[in-house]
């Protein structure tokens, strides 16, 4: 990198992204592709949020922009110039910390500016700085393991910012603290931000929190998953400081719950995971606890059958990566419906609030041969068979043809885990076989 | 490789306290015993009729199950000493005090200078002679496996979650349940982990266990140690050859019949209940859990064993381990019980060794120690330049690490010994110095320990933490100084104090070598236990070994130790 990336952006976009598509290699020799087609800017004083569940590629583009991979195909831009590896004035905060546990806190700040080689006077100053900037003040000399959390995601700031950076990458920056900790650190970021305090630019949030979303930035691209590509892009005009009581913050909470909900057919590409009708359906595993505690509370009051689910969330502090598996679960086994970010339960789903144990086992059971095409051909395969046990490798095989290794594996561990709960087949893991018979 | 077990992951710490000394004074005492013993039934020996070992490559089948019967009877062995004494050490506070010092000590001493001492008195307990031979020479590699797998089993049983334990409490599980439903189970993957390195460590004694001459004396049993002794002896490069294809052989054997199938049924006492990586496989273990014929004897032994834990139950005194309860009536007899051993060792030593040894003989020998330390010394530097970056770049590379490994695992388990006559000839032919030249033999069986470790450490640093060196555009030098190096610190070190013990062991084989008559020797205490062995001098075999063991001992508590701890304290990713 040379000195002239380092001024102030002109002509050119703060960074662009053109077309990307990111695939892995996958053990039979085909691809699994993580990213699909996927273009964004990022113009000056902006924060751009990407926002969608695990299996959607935001973290993977996150690295692609900080160079710390390269795209199958596409391109990154950074001030015009594309980027070909970790590049000078772009800086990351990460969802772990990814502090060194060996170094002091301002051994930890200064590492970068010594990479910089500069002079130790300038490291010094600026590492000082930056301490200062995040309210570190008196830390210096701590280790990262004397901290907590919430002081070392702090560390994990004025690292990034030491460098003088023009973009800063966020990766679900606080995803790991306790709620509280978490909106300290967001006002006091959006705090610094609004003054222009710090010498970025432009920021790049990855998270899953539709609330911290809605927040944060000034516009938010909403990802699909399996292959992660951009639905949505939402601009956010409330004006700054936001309040979370606003009717408007509510109102465009809703509005995202909504299309991340939104039914298949209407939109092309964005429910590939629910509900397919055969059975190369990719399922999340969901625990029957979960399934039995939402049902419940979504029949209780005050919701009585129907619940919003911006609420539902906050009442079960649920993220949407545990909140849109166990409803698309529900709705897959027509034990609810969702439409218009609203979760309803069916005559099945009031049943199974109201009833026993068994009776639950029995209506589960009856759903699941009826609505999920897998269980009802494992069943019919154990059936069929005279010694009624099968492995699990011939289902695997037969998955592995419409999904990844990995999508197969998590489909069958939620199948075995519904089939358990439900009593209608069971699976051996030390023989690695189902079966119909109940173990001895 | 992160199970390594050190003599102090748990358990005391620090400066050596006196339980210490007394474990050294017992373990002193042991040595001169034995010794003393040896002494009076030097005689008949000599008569010992031995059956004689031929190079036929076609004995060597014979030869192979022989030697792994020997090693599989001391792996069964050491299993017993490991639920005995780890578990009295585990249990009883009291004997913990000095039972885990002795531990430490024992696994200091230089096995193999040991063996002379031991062999004679095996030979004098048994009634038939042959057999005798097979008890001494399981026994020295018994002391070659049984010390980590006791050390790892301790430090489970130690580390049991209280919760569990209350658990078995609250259901009233007699101590003999309590031990095959918890202990155990809970124990089982790094026991197994421990016996798998011990089984590679065994080799190296296998082949001085077979064949071994006290004085004048030349016992030899039939197995690939002798048939390699006897290789060396005639010069046979060939024979050598052969020896090594049926080692490899037996290697792989057990490795996929007894230690795969092990590790994957081992699988389930993993306490950790995530699953994470994918669960270790064995065809072995398929085919066996699958077969009926199988099933049906599991499930008859798992009745009988069901009876026994009744019977126990049934008895009038349950097997019950000692409480927590202070008594100073016990305490006071255990001091005094102690006290005497001590004394009497104390006694024993300076009997045995004040007649025939004067000052200056102990003066020589720990100048002749302190040769030997300055080799380890340099050895494990050289060695540590060479396999640290290469075991960082491995580390770093997944694909790598998956060929690399087990190409070290088998080069560890590959007894050096059968390197020697190489070295031999090249210091004949070229008239090399043998105190330079013998000593990489020293490290070469051990250096893989630090490899090991080194990748272990490189690949457990977190994706995040290189991203974060990336995106901060840290390399060359300061990306070492800052995040390789102080990253696999910890895994460095313990990789190196099993490299640094296990050279000084090496050093009695490697500081003398022999390839027909040829015969190279370097200065050092190696070299010293070894010509007091050939010439039969039981005084100076126990002042050679006493003296070794104190070296090892002082290192490991002045040096090593307190660098582990360091390591532990500042380094460690959490």
């Amino acid at each position: 990198m040379t000195e002239q990336t380092h001024s102030a952006p002109t002509a050119h976009q703060l960074l662009e992204i053109r077309n990307i598509r990111q695939t892995f290699p996958r053990g039979d020799g085909n691809e699994l592709l993580v990213l699909d087609d996927v273009s964004l800017t990022l113009r000056p004083g902006e924060i751009v949020g990407l926002l969608g569940r695990s299996g959607s590629g935001k973290s993977t583009l996150l690295r692609l922009i900080a160079g710390l991979a390269a795209p199958t195909s596409g391109a990154v831009r950074y001030l015009g110039t594309p980027v070909d590896g970790p590049a000078e004035g772009i800086a990351m905060v990460f969802q772990s910390f990814a502090l060194f546990p060996w170094l002091t806190v301002y051994e930890n700040v200064t590492l970068g500016l010594e990479a910089l080689e500069l002079p130790r006077d300038e490291i010094r100053r600026r590492s000082l700085a930056a301490i200062d900037l995040i309210g570190l003040d008196g830390f210096e000399s701590a280790y990262p393991r004397e901290l907590s959390g919430g002081m070392r995601q702090r560390v994990g700031f004025a690292r990034a910012l030491v460098v003088h950076p023009n973009i800063l990458l966020m990766d679900e920056p606080f995803s790991a603290l306790d709620v509280l900790t978490a909106e300290t650190l967001r006002t006091d970021f959006l705090d610094l931000w609004s003054d222009g305090k710090m010498p970025i630019q432009g920021v790049v949030l990855v998270t899953h929190n539709i609330e911290e979303a809605v927040q944060m930035c000034d516009r938010i691209l909403v990802f699909s998953t399996n292959p992660g590509r951009i639905v949505t892009s939402i601009d956010v005009t409330i004006p700054r400081p936001r309040n979370r009581q606003d009717a408007s913050f509510a109102a465009l909470v809703e509005r995202i719950y909504v299309e991340m909900t939104a039914k298949p057919g209407r939109s092309a590409h964005r429910f590939e995971r629910t509900l397919g009708a055969g059975i190369d359906t990719i399922l999340s595993h969901v625990s029957s606890n979960l399934i039995a505690g939402l049902i419940e509370t979504v029949a209780a009051a005050p919701f009585l059958g129907k619940a919003d689910l911006p609420e539902i969330a906050s009442e079960l502090s649920l993220e949407i990566d545990e909140l849109f598996p166990v409803s698309e679960t529900l709705q897959m086994m027509r034990l609810a419906d969702i439409e218009g970010g609203d979760l309803r339960l069916t005559q099945e789903g009031m049943t199974f609030a109201d009833s026993a144990v068994d009776e639950r086992k029995r209506l589960f059971a009856r759903l699941l041969l009826q609505h999920v095409p897998l269980a009802a051909h494992i069943k019919r395969v154990l059936d069929e068979r005279t010694t009624h046990s099968a492995p699990k490798s011939r289902f695997l095989d037969e998955l592995e043809d419409h999904m990844s290794p990995q999508a197969a594996e998590e489909t069958l561990r939620a199948i075995i885990s519904w089939a358990r709960y439900a009593e209608v087949f069971a699976y051996d893991d030390t023989t690695t076989s189902f079966s119909l018979e109940n173990p001895t | 490789m992160a199970q390594n077990t050190t003599a102090w992951s748990t358990g005391s710490r620090g400066a050596p306290s006196r339980f210490d000394v007394i474990a050294i004074l017992l373990v002193v005492g042991l040595l001169a015993f034995l010794g003393a013993a040896s002494r009076g039934v030097m005689a008949p020996i000599t008569t010992l009729d031995v059956s004689p070992v031929t190079l036929d490559p076609s004995a060597l089948p014979h030869y192979a199950a022989r030697t792994t019967l020997r090693m599989f009877a001391a792996l069964g062995l050491s299993l017993l000493f490991t639920f005995t004494y780890a578990t009295w050490a585990a249990k009883s506070r009291r004997a913990e005090k000095i039972l885990v010092p002795i531990l430490d000590i024992l696994q200091s001493v230089p096995i193999l200078g040991f063996i002379s001492l031991t062999i004679v008195f095996f030979m004098s307990l048994a009634p038939g002679r042959v057999l005798g031979a097979e008890f001494a020479a399981v026994f020295v590699i018994f002391t070659s496996q049984a010390w980590n797998m006791a050390f790892s089993f301790y430090q489970s049983l130690r580390t049991v979650p209280k919760e569990l334990t209350e658990a078995t409490r609250s259901f009233r599980l007699s101590g003999w349940a309590r031990f095959w439903r918890l202990d155990v189970p809970f124990a089982m993957p790094p026991l197994i982990w421990n016996m798998m390195m011990s089984m590679s460590g065994g080799w190296f004694f296998v082949v001085a266990s077979e064949a071994f001459s006290v004085g004048s004396t030349t016992i030899t049993l039939p197995g690939i140690g002798s048939y390699i002794a006897l290789a060396i002896e005639q010069k046979n490069i060939a024979a050598v050859g052969y020896a090594i294809v049926a080692m490899f052989t037996v290697i792989l054997l057990y490795d996929q019949l007894f230690f795969r199938p092990l590790v994957a049924w081992a699988d389930r006492f993993r306490f950790e209940q995530e699953i994470t990586a994918p669960p270790p496989s064995s065809w072995v273990f398929k085919v066996l859990t699958r077969s009926a014929f199988v099933d049906g004897w599991r499930r008859r032994l798992r009745r009988g064993w069901a009876n026994t834990a009744a019977i126990v139950k049934a008895a009038p005194t349950p097997l019950r381990f000692e409480t927590r309860a202070h008594s100073h009536r016990i305490d006071i007899v255990a001091v005094v019980a102690v006290a005497a051993l001590v004394a009497i060792s104390v006694w024993k030593t300076a009997a045995f060794l004040a007649p025939e040894l004067s000052w200056a003989d102990i003066g020589s020998t720990f100048a002749q120690g302190a040769v030997t330390m300055i080799r380890v010394f340099v050895l494990i530097a050289l060695a540590s330049i060479l396999w640290v970056p290469i075991g960082v770049y491995v580390g770093l590379r997944p694909g790598v690490a998956r060929v690399v490994q087990p190409i070290a695992q088998f080069m560890a388990a590959f007894p050096t010994n059968l390197l020697f006559p190489v070295a031999v000839m090249c210091i004949v032919t070229w008239k090399l110095n043998a105190n330079v030249w013998l000593s990489p033999l020293m490290i070469l069986g051990t250096q893989w320990y630090i490899l090991f470790n080194v990748i272990a450490g490189a690949s457990a640093i977190p994706g995040e933490m290189r991203a974060v060196a990336s995106n901060l555009r840290v390399r060359g030098w300061l990306w070492w100084r800052r995040i390789a190096l102080p990253a696999v610190f910890p895994y460095y070190v313990t990789g190196a104090l099993t490299a640094s013990g296990g050279s000084w062991n090496a050093s009695i084989a490697a500081e003398v070598a022999n390839w027909g008559e040829e015969h190279v020797e370097a200065t050092g205490l190696g070299a010293y236990i070894t010509d007091a062995t050939t010439a039969g001098d039981f005084h100076r075999i126990v002042l050679g070994v006493v003296t070794m063991s104190l070296y090892v001992l002082l290192i490991n508590r002045l040096l090593w130790r307190p660098l582990y701890y360091y390591a532990e304290r500042k380094f460690r990713l959490a």
